[in-house]
């Protein structure tokens, strides 16, 4: 170790003065949840609180990630505060992983578990006659039961999605080697398209849950499978937009000469999640979609 | 280290004064300082709720408040301590105390760090201040189990909203403490000469990254269960209760030794001081904290044996839990055998290290009591599981805080804290702690049901006991009030290494510690 110590650089460690950030953040959420519990149980207050959060969260966020990129581009991130954000933001998406796991978890637990068991023994017997297990399912009661819904099949839309992200993952890493090669053009080229594939793939999401509620009378309150087919699509419809949303930004950021071929860690970070969610949508088509 | 004593007496950063300073800190040292003043006030907050709760079981019948109102007590005690009062606190353990250890000069995000800390009193104010919405606060225990928590009213949301504040906050102080003991270690302070209290604390962030956001999903099911028409926990829709519990108890049991770990870490830095000898098994004992973390992902169902669940379910998970016992074991062990042949003064961190083995080991051997599913189907839900996880809670996590508390203030506050006030606050604490939680064992074994503001005749006398205990456990948490305020405000001047056999790096620094330290990393021998 004392070998390493004298060839390993110990640069000075980048620690930010005081900030105002943090605190705007904080507020944000504040009204945010509070908001947000007071809006569903029909507060008047509630949604403008909620909207008064999110614009101040939206303020805190450009305010705080344009010090971090003003930061970065006057050269006070080290290597070392460098290897801190590959660490930060490969656990932080090992947190997201866990966070769809539980919605993953749901749906295991529904499909193998308590639809079969509602569907055996004494439950079957006593309580639900004649409910016989099978998947989808809406359970033995629901409101819209005696309205049938139609389960989202998986070689439509999705299939035609599941394209659109795996070409999105190709085009990313075509702009990740344009990068490298200080290839402006091709780094351009490539993280324009990624955001277009995402964009095409938020709209047709959204043309199929209006598809879903429209014709297939498929809707949240379907049931177990209405339920795990809305969080699950929705929380990964979510993370595509804050992907595609970190995709602009890097957009915006090469379009201003930002990055190097040694020094782009905000590209990388923004390249992971977009292959995180890829990576989640392939679990969710599979799961959820085709089997 | 003359070099980091110029702004010593500084005291402030860089011309921020007053509020605006704790507002906008970037320094580890002061955001540390705001998680331990904002645990305490979690803590008196939940203390009083506990308080109210003994009040009304001094003697049977309904005297002082409500059953409704009791059941938000029960509820918000469990949540304002768990996630107000014992989290915090070790997070500013935490922020204080390793930079310091490994040399680092702050730690890695120093700016997140600042928002870590300021997304808790939102919180807090959600939390308590569902107490004022109608219908009052979350009633469904701090489990929140479904379908009780499908029910409830607005403060049912607030909870729910508190705790996803409360989850991002944990989230990124756990991986700012990933990172910073990963990537801000001095040169020389490799991963295996790390004291004890970091590797305890890495380990626990891991559990935190690994758990927290499996709360955020199970408290979101309930979200949409209660607002938009899911049926997650909703066996008409196909949907099962008990998948509630599956989902909690995967975050709720790596959740208990979130909050012991670093209490392991604390008793483990304390012993070898007061032994003045090494921490006998260092490698053992890290490994030992590997086990059990990675252990507590394969036992969360034995919270559930009286739910219902299959033979072979309850056999793995009841000797799943047991196999715990064999890495706890290591550590207790080891502690012992530091303290074997040592030169032992007993000053008060020591007092409340050596309390911590003695207290949180009887919890220990309860909780292999509940392992056991023949006999937990019998004690689930009675005072034998309050009494087990108080013992583990409040003499293991708390016990070791006040511990940490005693044993480095005089680096905080440049101080030595009060050795008088310091074994009163021990004496009082041990011999309360005892009078409260221990007959609640008898009272769950002669099945005194837990959450029930009511009770049999025949639990009269304990409950009368217990109520006059918990009242002096309670007061005496004031001493260490009072015994801080001192410190603070002056006493007999620390030295640079405050205690004589204190090791670390933290000891290398004068105290109190300069606002910043170690931007020159040190150089270890």
């Amino acid at each position: 170790m004392s070998q390493a110590t004298t060839t390993r650089s110990f640069d000075h460690y980048f620690v930010p003065e005081p900030s105002k950030y943090p605190i705007f953040g904080s507020v944000a959420l504040l009204l945010f949840g509070s908001g947000a519990a007071m809006w569903l149980n029909k507060v008047e207050a509630g949604p403008w609180m909620f909207f008064a959060g999110l614009a101040i969260l939206i303020y805190m966020l450009f305010g705080w990630f344009g010090q971090v990129v003003r930061e970065s581009e006057s050269g006070l991130y080290g290597q070392r505060v460098d290897a801190s954000f590959r660490w930060s933001m490969g656990w932080f998406i090992f947190s997201e992983v866990m966070f769809f796991a539980a919605f993953f978890g749901a749906l295991f637990y529904a499909r193998v578990l308590s639809v079969p068991w509602l569907a055996s023994g004494d439950n079957e017997a006593l309580l639900w006659q004649g409910f016989s297990s099978a998947w989808p399912s809406s359970g033995p009661y629901t409101p819209s039961r005696a309205d049938p819904f139609t389960p989202m099949g998986a070689w439509g839309i999705p299939a035609i999605n599941t394209l659109i992200l795996l070409t999105s993952g190709v085009t990313l890493t075509f702009a990740h080697y344009g990068l490298l090669a200080g290839k402006r053009g091709r780094l351009t080229l490539g993280l324009a398209a990624t955001i277009l594939l995402g964009g095409v793939f938020i709209g047709l999401q959204a043309y199929e849950y209006v598809h879903a509620y429209a014709e297939l009378n498929l809707r949240l309150d379907s049931g177990i499978y209405g339920s795990t087919f809305f969080l699950l699509t929705g929380f990964h419809g979510l993370h595509v937009t804050i992907g595609a949303i970190m995709l602009t930004v890097m957009l915006f950021r090469v379009l201003a000469g930002h990055f190097s071929a040694q020094h782009h860690f905000g590209f990388e970070a923004a390249a992971w999640y977009w292959h995180f969610v890829d990576v989640v949508w392939l679990i969710l088509f599979v799961v959820v979609y085709w089997l | 280290m003359a070099a980091v004593t110029h702004d010593q007496l500084q005291g402030h950063q860089h011309g921020q004064s007053g509020l605006m300073r704790w507002i906008t800190t970037t320094n580890h040292k002061d955001i540390g300082t705001l998680y331990m003043f904002f645990s305490f006030f979690m803590f008196l907050s939940g203390g009083v709720m506990a308080l109210t709760i003994r009040a009304e079981l001094f003697q049977p019948g309904l005297q002082v408040v409500q059953p409704e109102f009791f059941n938000q007590l029960t509820t918000m005690h469990g949540l304002v301590m768990v996630f107000g009062a014992i989290m915090p606190a070790f997070v500013g353990f935490a922020n204080w105390m390793i930079p310091l250890m490994i040399g680092a000069s702050d730690m890695a995000f120093a700016r997140m760090n600042n928002w870590s800390f300021w997304l808790l009193p939102p919180a807090a104010i959600l939390l308590l201040g569902s107490f004022f919405v109608p219908g009052g606060a979350a009633a469904a225990g701090w489990t929140m189990y479904a379908p009780l928590s499908v029910q409830m009213g607005m403060g049912m949301d607030l909870a729910i909203f508190a705790i996803h504040i409360m989850g991002i906050s944990s989230i990124m102080g756990a991986i700012n403490i990933v990172v910073t003991v990963l990537n801000m270690r001095a040169p020389g302070m490799t991963m295996m000469k790390m004291p004890m209290f970091c590797w305890t604390w890495l380990i626990t962030a891991y559990l935190l990254i690994a758990v927290m956001p499996v709360l955020a999903g199970a408290v979101t099911m309930i979200l949409t269960d209660r607002h938009f028409g899911t049926s997650f926990f909703n066996a008409a829709g196909g949907g099962d209760p008990v998948m509630y519990q599956h989902i909690f108890w995967f975050f709720g049991h790596p959740e208990v030794y979130i909050m012991i770990l670093p209490a392991f870490g604390i008793v483990s830095q304390i012993i070898p001081a007061f032994a003045r000898k090494p921490l006998f098994g260092y490698a053992s004992m890290v490994y030992a904290v590997a086990a059990i973390a990675i252990l507590s992902f394969a036992v969360w169902a034995h919270h559930m044996f009286a739910t219902g669940m299959p033979a072979a379910g309850q056999l793995f998970f009841m000797y799943a839990t047991m196999l715990i016992a064999v890495p706890t074991g290591v550590k207790v062990f080891n502690w012992v055998a530091t303290m074997w042949r040592g030169s032992l003064s007993f000053e008060t961190p020591m007092l409340w290290a050596v309390g911590f083995i003695f207290v949180f080991t009887i919890g220990g051997f309860t909780g292999l009591i509940c392992a056991i599913a023949p006999i937990d189907i019998q004690v689930q839900d009675t005072y034998y599981v309050v009494a087990h996880f108080h013992y583990v809670l409040v003499a293991g996590s708390l016990f070791a805080l006040f511990a940490g508390a005693y044993y480095w203030l005089p680096k905080w506050t440049g101080h030595m804290p009060s050795e008088f006030l310091g074994k009163l606050h021990f004496w009082c604490s041990l011999v309360f702690f005892n009078i409260t939680f221990f007959p609640m064992h008898f009272l769950g074994l002669a099945g005194m049901p837990r959450r029930i503001p009511d009770y049999a005749l025949q639990f009269a006398d304990f409950n009368a006991l217990i109520s006059i205990g918990a009242f002096g456990f309670g007061l005496s948490q004031l001493i260490f009030l009072v015994a801080v305020i001192k410190c603070i405000r002056g006493g007999e001047r620390a030295a640079a290494r405050s205690w004589e056999g204190a090791e670390g790096l933290e000891w290398t620094v004068p105290s109190p510690a300069p606002h910043h330290t170690f931007e020159e990393a040190p150089v270890l021998r």
